[in-house]
Order: structure tokens, then C-alpha cells, then sequence
């Protein structure tokens, strides 16, 4: 059964039963410990109430972090980089156009047409 | 030689005028007229291929049995011509569309999509 | 055999046919109304989808099928007194046509029962379904020709569909600007593919495929004619840096339409692989050509990746992730292509490292369809795609959070998922060939994850906004097309061996044997 599976890859091999097995018994282990813990938590309450230093809580949108600021590092650290690549993404019909001309001409280089 | 390849000197001509409007111009109808002679170019070249000298034309009711010539460049002529109708209708109207929406049809203000 | 044998023998041609017949008549039945209409559409797809079954276990079991059109017995692909030469249209179904033609139809189907309910609050909804089936016949047609002039009429008519559909939803005109950009820039690659074919015709005086490759001597104008042939069927499959339109066309198109223009960008590719293998084959200067297809992969990853990770529209970023996945493909067949010459090394990984590519073409098509189709269901309750606006999605509707995860780890290539069984082909395969190309896809793999997991927190995470209070979970028809996606993502994960063995090996080979397709067509000359 095990053998069927696996995917050979030339060099090496893969089989996704035995990820798959490891996965279970991951969750089994996960399953247990939460077994253990307290079966009847309070519903209400202070215990549900978040704790701000005891601040009180703000509303829902006001601690909702959006999207738009996920990864802002990333782009900062990149800037050099989106600078100079975003500005590419004209949206002007003609800078396309040219896109896929230069291209064209370009590899017709590569290939050895035009020498 | 010049006046045998004349159809294909002029068929490049039309192609590269047709691009270099699309390129030089920067309202969406006269791009879309470059096109259509990009289209022209083409079609010119297909028909000029299909030239046999001394071969005669394949019209069944005046021609000798089997010696006709295959219309094969003719067809797919014929082909690429209402293929470009219904692209050409499609574009204008799409232009149409952009110019009542946008308020333009230059090929520098739609750009709305960009980024 | 169950089959009629009717049937069987006209498969190739009744692809065809069966879904432009429910292309044309789709107007005229939604006179009658539209659950008559939207009946008539999903019986002619799931007739389109049956005899591609039909047609690819036909294929498998006995080889290539050749059907010639308007021939005495469909299987004269040469007339006897023609002088050898296949003058009619002909379709040629090997096992790769095969393998595009039959998850095509797949996609098309999942993408038809969803768009049941998604579009059923949009207007003109006739000619919505007579495009999608129209696209379904250009992305098959494209796929089964083995005419090249056929071919070109089959690109136009995808892109002619495809550019409609993509300006359906007018939406203050910019949906319509994204169809001019793509229609424009497709109409102009169709132009130059025509261009070449002509450059092709006046030299060999053919149009069959096969024909040509057998006489093909590799001149100053085949080169002319290749460059042009690849570099236009890449612009249509989105390859950086003429990937411009792709994210303007899938994030203006409705979600269904999207997820099956992903699969009309990959007939696109297919395309390359037909001309590159077949038409050209060992003429070729495999080297040069390879690495054209690789440095467009590489660059089509990275660029793809990067660009996806700062948007902050849904379906912008997933567009840029779709550009992204295809430099997968194109880097696994460029290698291929690029060890073509050399029997060993084509042995020794350019093998794998096509199988790698082209499985990917199946997996990216199942699971980037099943992530713009959650994101269509995102819009169908919310009405905005913008990432600063969503949160708190995963409260009520958590079938949707769940395609979407299947979806979002298949892309990102984490077991036991499909994504990742075809880039460990392709991981370790490039690697032989040059190990900076492997990990610059692995890298590009992290991005991915990266980007998702922004995805999946500002869509599904954090407490439940106001503004989205009564969001319900989507109808059971957008369930159900995106759960036959989401099966496929998770079968061809636990079982990739077999969907290699059964479809991806016969399909690779099928594209390195040059001499088998010339002789299915010409009969072993």
C-alpha cells in the first residue's frame, strides 16, 4: 500500500501516507493534551473579557488589523526593488505594447536572427 | 526580383505602419486602426503566398479538371477577415464603452488598473 | 465497451461540436427562461466533460487518435490522391492533448455549477453562458488541433471569448478597460502567430503540424516564425515582462470566469510545448530556446511573487501569484527543452523536470481555480475585494475559510497537498540541472506562503466586523463547484504517483516523441 504511493522524483521520493500518519498522531498528541485541560470554562464573565492592563477593551474594527498593514517591513526593507518595479505596471496601453515587442525583438536576438 | 517581392515589401510596409501607430499614437480608436492594418499586413502576405505563376484560379465552372490551384491561402484569408470584424466591432465597442464611463479615450488617462 | 462505438469514433470532433451547439443555442433557450437556459448549459458541459473521459481513456489505452474532417473514414488522415500530404483539417489527440482536453473540461464544469448562483444576480446572463462555453470550445480546439492555421482560429476565439467575459461585469467601465488591454494585446499576438504560420506555409506548403516538423529545415524564417509563435503564446500565457494584462484581466473578470481563464492562459502554454516539441523538436537549438523558457520562468516566478505581496486587492494578488506559478511550468519544460538534444541528461532529470511542469499545469489549474473561485465567494457576500476592508470572515463562513486554505497551502507547495508533489518534481529535478534555478523556486515558494498568510489573516482572521454581521456562507451550487476542486487538490496530493503514472508520464512522452506524432499523422514515413 505504502509503495504504490510514493511519488519518485528521479532522485528522491516522496510518500504523503506516512506524512499523512504523522500528521494523525500529531493531532492525537494535540487531541490529549487538550483533554486535560479545564472541560467546563466559564462562558461569561471576566474570563472571557480580554485583559488591557485595565484599559478598557476597544471596539472590534478599532484592534481589526487589516491587510494593507501586513508585510509593511518587507516592502520597506525592498524599496530599491518595488520603486522601481511598481512604476513598470503603467496601466498605459502603450508601455505594454512595447513590453511585448521588446521582448520579441529581444529574444530575436537571443535566437540568432538578427545579428 | 524587386517586383516579385513587392507584395511581401508591401505587406511588411503595412505591418510596421499598423504597429507604429499602435505605438506612436495614444487614442484607443487610432490604436485600433493600427491594428487593423497589422490585420491588413497579414492578410496581404497570406494572399500574396498563395500566388502560382500561370496557375489558374480554382472557379469550377470555367476551369480544366485537376489543375487548378489549391485555395488554401484564400481561405484562411477569408478566415482571418471575419475574425478581425468581430475583433475590430469588439474593441470599438469596448472603446465606446471607456469613452462613456471615462470621459476619454486616451490610452493615458485609462489606466485605472495599474500597480 | 459501454461507449457506443459511434460515439467513440467521432469523440474529437463532438468535443467540439457539443459545446458550441450549447453555445449558440443558449440565447436562444433563455427566451424560454433562464432555469431552462442555466439547465441546458450544465447538460452541454457535462456532455463536453464526458466525452473528454471518453476521449482521454481512449487515448491512454490505444495511443494517439487522428480525426480528419470530412474524410471518408476519420482515420484517412491522408487522402490517397493527394501526393502524401494531409490537405484537410485534422485533429491530433495524444496523450498531452489528451491530458489538457480532459482537466479543461474538469474546470469548466466546477466553474459552469458555480457560476449557477454567482452570477445570478448580474444581467445578460445569456451571453455569460454562451462565452464560457464558447471559451471551452476555443480551449479545446486549441488543445486537440493538429492544424496550425486551425490553431490560430482556436486562439482567437479563446481570446475573443475570454475578453468579453472579462468586460462582462461592466463595473464603471474598468472591467471594460481590462477586457480593451487584453483583447488588444491578444489580438496583436494572434496577428504575429499568424504571421508565422504564413512564414511557415510559404516554405513547406503545409499547415498539418506534422507535416511541417517533417520537413522542417530549421531556416533564417523558421527562426523568425519560432520566436514569434513562442514569444506571442507566452505574452497569452501571462510570462514576465508581458504579464502586464494578467493582473488587470483576472482581478476586473467575474471569479468563475477567472479560475477559467487560468486554464485559457495554460492552452496558451500548451501551445509553446506543441510548437517547441513537435513542430520544431530536434531542429531546434535546444539550448537557446530552453533557456529563453527558463529565463522567462525565473523571471515570471520572482517578479510574479513580489509584485503579489504589497496588493491589497484580493484578486490582484492572486493574478500576480497566478504569473507567478507559471514560471513553474515554464522552468520545469524549459530544462526539458534545454537537455532535449542530449539523451543522457534528458534521462537524468529533463524527464522529471517536464513531468515536474506539466503536472503543475493540472494542480495550478485545480487549485488557483478553487482560490478564485473563494474569492468570488468573498465578493458574492461581502461586494468589495479590498484586503483593508475584509476581516473577520472565518466566523461565518467557514466552508469558504476551508477551500480557501486547501487552496492557499496547495499554491504555496506544503504536504500532503498537490502543489507540492509536482514542485518537488521540479525542485530536485532543476536542481541537477543548476542549483541556483531550484532554489530561487523554492524561495519564490516561501513568498508564497508568505503572501497567503497576509490572504488568509485579513480576509478569515480577527474578531467579526460589524459591517460583515450577517454574512452567511455561499449557496450549496458555489460549494459544490469549488468542492470538486478542492477533491481534486487533495487526490492528486495523496496519490501523485498514480495521477503521474496514468497521465503526466504518456503526456511528456508524448511531447519529446517528435517521430511518433509525425508518423500518427503521415503513417510512419
Amino acid at each position: 500500500m505504502a509503495a504504490i504511493m510514493t511519488l519518485q522524483t528521479g532522485t528522491g521520493f516522496w510518500n504523503p501516507i506516512i506524512w499523512i500518519i504523522a500528521f494523525v498522531i500529531a493531532f492525537v498528541f494535540a487531541y490529549l493534551i487538550w483533554m486535560l485541560g479545564e472541560k467546563d470554562p466559564k462562558k461569561t464573565g471576566d474570563l472571557i473579557r480580554p485583559y488591557l492592563s485595565g484599559n478598557p477593551e476597544p471596539a472590534k474594527e478599532a484592534v481589526h488589523v487589516p491587510g494593507g498593514n501586513l508585510y509593511w517591513g518587507f516592502t520597506e526593507a525592498l524599496q530599491g526593488y518595488y520603486t522601481r518595479v511598481v512604476p513598470l505596471h503603467s496601466g498605459i496601453l502603450t508601455d505594454y505594447l512595447l513590453w511585448f515587442l521588446g521582448v520579441m525583438a529581444f529574444v530575436l536576438v537571443l535566437v540568432g536572427v538578427i545579428v | 526580383m524587386v517586383l516579385y517581392n513587392l507584395p511581401f515589401i508591401a505587406a511588411g510596409l503595412l505591418m510596421a505602419f499598423g504597429i507604429a501607430a499602435m505605438l506612436l499614437r495614444r487614442n484607443l480608436i487610432k490604436m485600433i486602426m493600427g491594428l487593423s492594418l497589422v490585420e491588413a499586413g497579414v492578410n496581404l502576405l497570406l494572399v500574396s503566398l498563395g500566388y502560382r505563376a500561370g496557375g489558374i484560379a480554382p472557379i469550377f465552372t470555367n476551369a480544366p479538371r485537376d489543375l487548378m490551384v489549391m485555395p488554401t491561402v484564400q481561405a484562411m484569408t477569408l478566415t482571418n477577415i471575419v475574425i478581425g470584424i468581430a475583433t475590430t466591432a469588439l474593441l470599438l465597442s469596448f472603446v465606446m464603452v471607456i469613452y462613456r464611463r471615462y470621459g476619454s479615450a486616451e490610452a493615458d488617462v485609462v489606466r485605472r488598473l495599474r500597480g | 465497451m459501454i461507449v457506443p462505438s459511434l460515439l467513440l469514433q467521432h469523440a474529437p470532433a463532438l468535443l467540439l461540436a457539443v459545446p458550441m451547439l450549447g453555445a449558440f443555442a443558449t440565447p436562444l433557450l433563455g427566451r424560454l427562461g433562464s432555469g431552462i437556459r442555466n439547465a441546458w448549459a450544465v447538460l452541454a458541459m457535462l456532455c463536453t466533460l464526458l466525452i473528454a473521459v471518453v476521449l482521454a481513456t481512449e487515448v491512454l489505452a490505444t495511443g494517439t487518435i487522428v480525426y480528419a474532417f470530412g474524410a471518408a473514414a476519420p482515420h484517412l488522415s491522408v487522402p490517397l490522391d493527394s501526393g502524401g500530404i494531409p490537405i484537410r483539417i485534422i485533429f491530433t489527440v495524444d496523450a498531452m492533448s489528451a491530458f489538457m482536453a480532459l482537466f479543461a473540461s474538469i474546470v469548466g464544469f466546477a466553474v459552469l455549477l458555480y457560476s449557477l448562483k454567482s452570477q445570478s444576480r448580474n444581467s445578460g446572463q445569456d451571453g455569460y453562458y454562451a462565452l464560457l462555453l464558447l471559451l471551452t470550445v476555443g480551449i479545446l480546439g486549441m488543445v486537440c488541433t493538429g492544424d496550425l492555421f486551425n490553431f490560430f482560429v482556436f486562439l482567437e476565439i479563446n481570446s475573443l471569448a475570454g475578453a468579453a467575459l472579462v468586460a462582462y461585469r461592466v463595473d464603471k467601465g474598468v472591467a471594460v478597460e481590462a477586457g480593451l488591454k487584453y483583447a488588444v494585446l491578444s489580438t496583436l499576438g494572434g496577428l504575429l502567430v499568424l504571421f508565422a504560420i504564413a512564414l511557415l506555409y510559404g516554405q513547406y506548403d503545409a499547415l498539418n503540424i506534422a507535416m511541417i516538423a517533417s520537413r522542417m529545415q530549421f531556416t533564417l524564417l523558421d527562426k523568425v516564425a519560432l520566436v514569434m509563435l513562442v514569444v506571442a503564446l507566452a505574452m497569452k500565457a501571462g510570462a514576465v515582462p508581458m504579464h502586464f494584462w494578467t493582473p488587470d484581466a483576472y482581478s476586473m473578470a467575474p471569479s468563475a470566469v477567472t479560475a477559467f481563464l487560468v486554464v485559457a492562459s495554460q492552452a496558451s502554454l500548451y501551445g509553446i510545448f506543441r510548437v517547441v516539441f513537435s513542430l520544431y523538436g530536434l531542429a531546434l537549438d535546444c539550448l537557446t530556446v530552453g533557456w529563453v523558457l527558463i529565463i522567462l520562468g525565473v523571471l515570471s516566478m520572482f517578479v510574479g511573487v513580489t509584485m503579489a505581496i504589497p496588493q491589497k486587492d484580493v484578486k490582484r494578488l492572486m493574478a500576480y501569484h497566478a504569473v507567478s506559478q507559471t514560471g513553474y511550468m515554464l522552468l520545469g519544460v524549459g530544462v526539458g527543452v534545454a537537455v532535449l538534444g542530449n539523451q543522457d541528461l534528458l534521462t537524468a532529470y529533463g524527464r522529471i523536470a517536464m513531468e515536474g511542469g506539466i503536472f503543475h499545469i493540472i494542480n495550478h489549474a485545480m487549485y488557483k481555480g478553487l482560490l478564485f473561485l473563494t474569492a468570488g465567494a468573498i465578493f458574492y457576500r461581502t461586494g468589495t475585494r479590498n484586503l483593508n476592508k475584509l476581516g473577520g470572515l472565518g466566523h461565518s463562513m467557514k466552508w469558504t475559510m476551508v477551500f480557501f486554505m486547501i487552496g492557499a497551502l496547495a499554491i504555496a507547495g506544503i504536504p500532503p497537498f498537490n502543489g507540492f508533489a509536482s514542485k518537488l518534481m521540479i525542485y530536485e529535478s532543476v536542481f541537477l540541472f543548476n542549483p541556483l534555478l531550484s532554489i530561487i523556486a523554492m524561495v519564490v515558494s516561501i513568498l508564497t506562503l508568505a503572501s497567503f498568510v497576509k490572504v488568509f489573516h485579513s480576509i478569515f482572521m480577527g474578531p467579526k466586523l460589524p459591517e460583515y454581521a450577517d454574512v452567511r456562507e455561499v449557496p450549496a451550487p458555489m460549494l459544490i463547484g469549488m468542492g470538486i476542486l478542492a477533491l481534486f487538490v487533495i487526490l492528486f496530493g495523496i496519490f501523485p504517483q498514480q495521477v503521474v503514472d496514468l497521465l503526466i508520464t504518456p503526456a511528456a512522452a508524448a511531447l519529446i516523441d517528435q517521430g511518433g506524432y509525425i508518423a500518427s499523422i503521415l503513417g510512419g514515413a
